[in-house]
């Protein structure tokens, strides 16, 4: 049963992945993406992360995917529906191979063992990255301010408002 | 899992869509029927007893209207669109308890699973109108994107502070939390033999954190889009939004969709801050049911008194006063768990805010005159005089 979940939701993720590519219309292509991020929280839930599986529906699923659609839709993309600038094709052929070699390397380097999983409570969950990983915790959301207050700083008017 | 298994969720979620249909058709009534008497109206009166049968008969018709789809939309998205939107608030009512025993499947994330699903059901919006080749329909879906992610956050805060209170992401433990300890015993052991964590406060919630009713009924209009809220369908400015294009048994899902998450906003108040299906007496499914509909009628209310906000309005409400707001509601949480202080402490704390904000919010809305002749330079009373 689990082996059944598993190649079913692979193969939509691996499909929504290609479609994303493939697809002619920039929209079908976000919806494309939506469909392989699904899939991944698909595959968080056999590994027995919910949590994990929550948070990618929440913020991959909903937020990112909303914010690229916007951004798409407040851009003129109705006027260029089709995506016609393909000359970069070898460079990111080049890339992803290069990037895909190097995910096989460390999985075989540092394979996990077969009956590994295991459920984790959500409270442990909370304690550890509060405690144990405080720090780097921190980091991230200083990181991620940053990025909210430089965003904020380049989309401001330079006009009389300071 | 065998066979026999997935036939028995499969009868379940059956029931649970049938229960679901027959709440959003008794809400139609009731929403016809309080807004006449609000307006001075009847209401509906003519089909079956006190009408009880104008939202049947309204559901059948607009089932068989003609099913028109642009010729210039995008097929594929014109179809999704409304699944998307429907099929989350569906999939959240798989966890909501109404009563102890009552749920489909009790999740320990339940409340976080809730959040998760509520965004995704944004981006159908978001697709329909795009989906639909009109520009009303994109103006209503981008302003749609706008309002729901600007309002999601303060409703993930006071979700968040609940979470802190009760000390627990389990809608059951939450609901639990809130009322005698004698009466809440049954979950509570459950809870704790299975080593799960739990804070027992013994009085629902709106009596210390009212703050976080407030806040959380705002925002539960606002993510719902019932007026005030519903900017990004305002009939009168954009005739519709995203559904200006869907037509017969499409828009009939839209609506359905609209409804189950106005009950869904109902039943989440009750859980968290009216004690979920405690009460004397009654069966407590009823208590539940009560208790949700109480909210729903709440809701009614406000759409018959208060005109729909103007879109800047609406934003910068929801960016200056909402979501610092919850933060605000966030920190006296944890500032009254970590030091365990007494629990009316809480309650004025809470209250001390949303008087102090309330005031604030009053005197800026109800004075623009002054406000304008401020910014003009003029005398009150000459506002709005043009010669």
């Amino acid at each position: 049963m689990t082996w059944f979940f598993f190649f079913l939701i692979s193969a939509m993720a691996l499909g929504g992945g290609l479609g994303v590519v493939a697809a002619r219309n920039v929209v079908h292509s976000a919806l494309f993406l939506l469909l392989s991020l699904l899939a991944v929280a698909g595959l968080y839930v056999l590994l027995l992360t919910e949590f994990l599986a929550l948070v990618q529906i929440f913020i991959y699923g909903g937020a990112i995917i909303i914010v690229l659609l916007f951004a798409i839709m407040l851009t003129r993309s109705r006027e260029f529906p089709r995506i016609t600038d393909n000359a970069q094709w070898p460079l990111a052929a080049v890339a992803a191979l290069l990037f895909f070699g190097l995910l096989t390397f460390a999985f075989l380097v540092n394979r996990p063992e077969a009956d590994e999983r295991s459920r984790v409570a959500f409270t442990d969950l909370g304690r550890s990255l509060f405690t144990d990983w405080a720090l780097p915790f921190e980091i991230a959301s200083i990181v991620l301010l940053i990025a909210l207050v430089g965003a904020i700083v380049i989309a401001r008017d330079d006009g009389r408002r300071g | 899992m065998n066979l026999l298994d997935i036939l028995l969720l499969i009868i379940a979620l059956l029931i649970l869509f049938t229960a679901l249909s027959i709440v959003v058709i008794s809400m139609i009534w009731i929403e016809r029927k309080f807004l006449g008497r609000l307006q001075r109206r009847l209401g509906p009166t003519r089909t079956g007893p006190f009408g009880l049968l104008q939202p049947v008969a309204d559901a059948v018709k607009l089932v068989l209207k003609e099913d028109l789809i642009p010729s210039t939309a995008d097929k594929a998205i014109f179809w999704v669109a409304p699944l998307l939107v429907l099929i989350p608030s569906f999939m959240i009512w798989v966890t909501i308890p109404a009563t102890k025993d009552l749920v489909l499947r009790n999740l320990d994330l339940g409340l976080f699973v809730i959040v998760a699903l509520l965004v995704v059901s944004i981006l159908g919006l978001l697709l329909a109108g795009w989906g639909s080749a009109n520009k009303y329909g994109a103006l209503g879906g981008l302003r749609s994107a706008a309002q729901l992610v600007s309002y999601e956050v303060p409703l993930v805060m006071v979700v968040v502070s609940v979470a802190i209170l009760a000390e627990s992401l389990d809608l059951r433990v939450i609901a639990a939390s809130q009322v005698p300890i004698g009466v809440a015993e049954g979950v509570l052991n459950e809870v704790k033999e299975a080593g799960g964590s739990f804070n027992h406060i013994g009085v629902p919630l709106i009596l210390i954190f009212p703050l976080g009713m407030v806040l959380f009924l705002i925002a539960g209009l606002a993510e719902v889009g019932r007026i005030p809220f519903d900017i990004y369908f305002a009939e009168s400015e954009i005739v519709g939004g995203p559904f200006v294009e869907y037509s017969g048994a499409h828009f009939s899902v839209f609506f359905l969709a609209e409804y189950i998450n106005t009950f869904l906003v109902g039943a989440l108040a009750a859980l968290f801050f009216l004690g979920g299906w405690y009460g004397p007496f009654l069966p407590e499914w009823i208590w539940f049911l009560v208790k949700t509909y109480a909210v729903v009628v709440v809701i009614f209310w406000i759409r018959g008194t208060f005109p729909r906000l103007r879109v800047d309005q609406l934003m910068a409400f929801g960016w200056k006063a909402m979501i610092p707001l919850s933060f605000v509601g966030v920190v006296i949480c944890a500032v009254y768990r970590f030091y365990d202080w007494p629990a009316w402490t809480m309650t004025v704390m809470s209250l001390a805010v949303l008087g102090v904000v309330g005031y604030w919010l009053y005197r800026r809305f109800t004075q623009p005159v002054q406000r304008l002749a401020k910014l003009y330079g003029r005398r009150p009373g000459r506002v709005g005089n043009v010669s």
